[in-house]
């Protein structure tokens, strides 16, 4: 066993999978599977992060992603602050730059930031020291729930080269799917992408995946689903007839889930909604690998946090 | 070993060292089975893992083994660079009423030591932790001491000691570089 020429994290900021090499992913990945241990201490704590302080800076709501953000941070002792949209000055006119300079003023070192607007990040992370974690911006990326969807499916299948992954969906307004997509194909996975044509957004297999819109075709002998939920928050228009309808088709039940690999996983990014995406009993099955993933989130959150900490400090 | 080395242990001489260590960790815990072996990554840990195979054939039991990654507890972590890559730990019994032995290749400043301290802190009380090293070259910018000492190799700051293990270097033996002359 040798100690193989790892990469070193020198980035500041985690905006997507896009920007990632795949060995800066793997060493996300292989640096969570040490932090996984934490989780199941007794005490579950580590120093790693002991004096720095993070803001999780959620515009837009959310409860898995802040609580697992928070407790990934308290678990590497750092100093943890929420701020959310509602509770700050933003809803008194303040614009997003300055919020992030007050806060750099204050000084944080990380900033966990959710957006509705696809590219907020990107674009705050050129004018702040501080280093950014996006959390999730409009239907760009959420690059923290695909490394840990990836990190749960290698843990499960040892790999990810050559397996059959299959999402289905909808791919228009899901940035799990994205960041899904930029990492699973550059790691040399197959990945299908399955829905109705108006949830598939037009030209996604220029990103090197596959678009079947026959549901049964689509999960035919795949290693591991994913089923994404159906946002409506986000359609401003009627892109599918009705849920009762694209539960018909698309959702996912035992019968139709036969037809992937007999040890094939179930995921899903949540929040689920039963009996529509996918049927209760399925999401409770032996197969299903749902919270899993949420264990997995904290251990992804803290390998993230910690290698960024380490860039941080070359000022 | 290169031109550049000095010869501090051969591998026959190593081995004789693990076997004494052994012994004195017998002598001094006739209770074998509250021992447990904790390996520092990474020579620390087959270092241990020698030590529990020869305890096996003095004592005829088989004394638990650990193995701990003291990144995240280095006190080093907020200087400049990209953070050390964190490895695995693996505990795989109670720490509670055990008593803990550390093992490590070389004592040099006790740093890695009180970050390692610090970890077991955090998965439960031992009733006791006694430290094994392979070498101790001096140096100590921590008041840390070892209880069993292979062999004490008196070095300048100048020099480095390493330690070959043939699991990660292909064969067993401990070396001095630099120093004289350099």
């Amino acid at each position: 066993m040798t100690t193989a020429s790892k990469v070193l994290w020198t980035r500041k900021d985690l905006l997507g999978l896009k920007d990632l090499s795949v060995g800066e992913i793997e060493l996300i990945l292989d640096t969570a599977k040490s932090f996984s241990e934490v989780s199941q201490r007794d005490v579950k704590k580590s120093p790693a992060l002991r004096g720095k302080t993070v803001v999780n800076l959620f515009l837009e709501p959310s409860t898995r992603t802040r609580v697992s953000f928070e407790l990934a941070e308290k678990r590497l002792s750092a100093d943890a602050i929420g701020m959310a949209s509602g509770g700050s000055s933003m809803t008194k006119g303040e614009s997003l730059w300055d919020t992030i300079a007050n806060i750099e003023a204050l000084k944080v070192d990380i900033i966990v930031m959710r957006h509705g607007s696809s590219g907020a990040p990107h674009r705050v992370s050129n004018y702040t020291r501080c280093g950014i974690v996006n959390a999730g911006d409009g239907i760009n990326e959420h690059p923290t729930q695909g490394l840990l969807d990836i990190f749960t499916l290698r843990e499960i299948k040892g790999k990810i080269k050559g397996l059959k992954v299959v999402f289905v969906g909808d791919i228009l307004h899901s940035r799990v799917a994205r960041s899904n997509v930029w990492g699973l194909t550059k790691l040399g996975a197959e990945v299908v992408l399955c829905g109705p044509k108006t949830l598939i957004p037009w030209g996604i297999e220029e990103l090197g995946v596959k678009v079947v819109h026959d549901v049964k075709k689509a999960i035919d002998d795949a290693d591991a689903v994913t089923l994404l939920r159906i946002q409506m928050e986000r359609q401003n228009e009627t892109l599918f007839p009705s849920i009762r309808e694209y539960a018909s088709t698309f959702g996912l039940n035992t019968a139709l889930f036969k037809r992937a690999k007999p040890d094939a996983i179930l995921m899903h990014p949540g929040p689920v909604n039963r009996g529509v995406e996918i049927e209760g009993a399925l999401a409770d099955s032996p197969q299903s690998y749902i919270l899993k993933q949420v264990t997995n989130g904290i251990a992804v959150r803290m390998a993230v946090l910690y290698l960024l900490s380490g860039a941080l400090k070359n000022e | 070993m290169t031109s550049q080395e000095r010869a501090a242990l051969d591998a026959p001489s190593l081995d004789r060292t693990l076997v004494r260590i052994a012994h004195e960790i017998r002598e001094q815990h006739k209770d074998s089975a509250a021992l447990a072996l904790v390996g520092i990554r990474t020579r620390g840990v087959y270092l241990a893992e020698r030590l529990q195979k020869k305890l096996l054939e003095i004592t005829g039991t088989e004394i638990p083994l650990g193995t701990l990654d003291i990144t995240m507890y280095r006190d080093d972590l907020s200087e400049v660079g990209p953070n050390p890559e964190v490895r695995e730990t693996k505990l795989p019994f109670d720490l509670k009423q055990k008593v803990i032995i550390l093992v490590d290749d070389v004592l040099y400043t006790g740093r890695t030591i009180r970050a390692a301290l610090d970890a077991l802190n955090d998965y439960g009380r031992p009733k006791m932790i006694q430290l094994a090293v392979l070498v101790d070259r001096g140096h100590r910018e921590l008041p840390i001491r070892a209880d069993y000492v292979g062999k004490n190799i008196p070095t300048s700051v100048k020099e480095r000691v390493i330690i070959r293990i043939k699991e990660v270097d292909g064969r067993d033996e401990a070396v001095i570089t630099g120093g004289k002359g350099a």
